[in-house]
């Protein structure tokens, strides 16, 4: 099958635009392939031993709610960047999944703040 | 005739069907996935809004622990889990060309979500057997509609897993790249619906 990449930009290898640790290279050694697995299972075992963490801290230590909620997102969040940077590979992603998600933060942050709003409307109630 | 079918084959052919596009370094189904995905962060992003609006203008809310089953939770965390860590691995095993090895993996996937799910069936029949239904109060109701539409996303993940490893799987003769592609991009799927997870379970069974 030709490469469509190639017909359009003759003489460019097309892989040569990802560079190394690029999630779409696809041309990675086995032994980066390999170190990349690893990587995977001590990212795991974080994310198990924080989940741990997270039932002992909010279940076990019967926190007030205030100091649950923090405790618990913020462990929540440090387990959504660890699947987000490694298993999802956004630590070394391309511009246009970046500006993706940039703009899809914007709109979250503003639906989580419509709550808030509606509380401080004094017509509200 | 040959001649003909042969340009007219070339000219039908999709563009950055495999390899990634120059200016963006992504191939369609990656970009699209992650559009596919922005669209998910909203659709549970509106559920999230939901229960903060709840919670907050409640006089009073239940916590999960007193009456949710907080172990078997804790259990179906790590096995969702264990279920992105067998899927990063079977993307892996296909890189490095060996479609054995990513079939098992993609398998154990398959095996965590079926799990997943019959425990969450657990736990769903014995709110029911306690009288607790989404009409009971708006915890539940929260509770079960946001649980339940995650619950719909494990199942879809599922039906596309099995069709990598059936029918799906013949791609792997004649486009292997191509293959390993698609077990990216319903990876990146696999991993959402995990993310969701990890804050859907300390918001709804912790606090």
């Amino acid at each position: 099958m030709t490469d469509p990449a190639a017909a359009v930009e003759p003489g460019v290898d097309i892989h040569e635009h990802a560079g190394i640790g690029d999630p779409n290279a696809h041309h990675h050694s086995p032994e980066q392939i390999r170190k990349e697995m690893r990587v995977y299972l001590a990212v795991f075992i974080g994310l198990a031993v924080l989940t741990a963490i997270t039932v002992g801290a909010c279940y076990g230590l019967n926190l007030p709610v205030h100091q649950a909620i923090i405790v618990a997102l913020i462990i929540a969040s440090i387990k959504g960047f660890l699947v987000a940077g490694f298993f999802m590979h956004l630590l070394s992603e391309k511009k246009v999944i970046y500006g993706i998600l940039i703009l899809t933060a914007i709109f979250f942050v503003f639906l989580m703040t419509l709550p808030i709003s509606h509380h401080a409307n004094p017509f509200g109630s | 005739m040959d001649a003909h079918a042969s340009v007219g084959h070339a000219e039908l052919e999709i563009p950055y069907n495999v390899h990634p596009r120059p200016d963006t370094g992504l191939y369609n189904a990656k970009l699209g996935v992650w559009l596919f995905l922005a669209s998910e962060v909203m659709l549970f992003g509106a559920l999230f809004s939901s229960l903060i609006l709840l919670r907050t203008g409640a006089d009073s809310w239940p916590r999960g622990y007193e009456f949710l089953n907080v172990k078997l939770a804790t259990f179906n965390t790590f096995i969702l889990i264990l279920s992105s860590v067998t899927v990063v691995m079977a993307w892996s095993h296909l890189r490095l060309g060996n479609l054995k090895k990513g079939r098992i993996y993609i398998s154990a996937t398959v095996f965590c979500a079926l799990v997943f799910l019959t425990a969450k069936g657990f736990e769903y029949a014995h709110e029911f057997r306690e009288n607790r239904f989404p009409k009971t109060n708006n915890f539940l109701a929260i509770y079960f509609t946001m649980t339940g539409l995650h619950g719909l996303h494990i199942l879809g993940g599922v039906i596309v897993f099995l069709y990598f490893l059936g029918p799906g799987a013949k791609m792997w003769a004649k486009e292997p790249e191509r293959y390993t592609n698609r077990i990216e991009i319903v990876g990146l799927y696999w991993h959402f619906v995990d993310l969701v997870w990890i804050f859907l379970f300390p918001i709804l069974y912790l606090m």
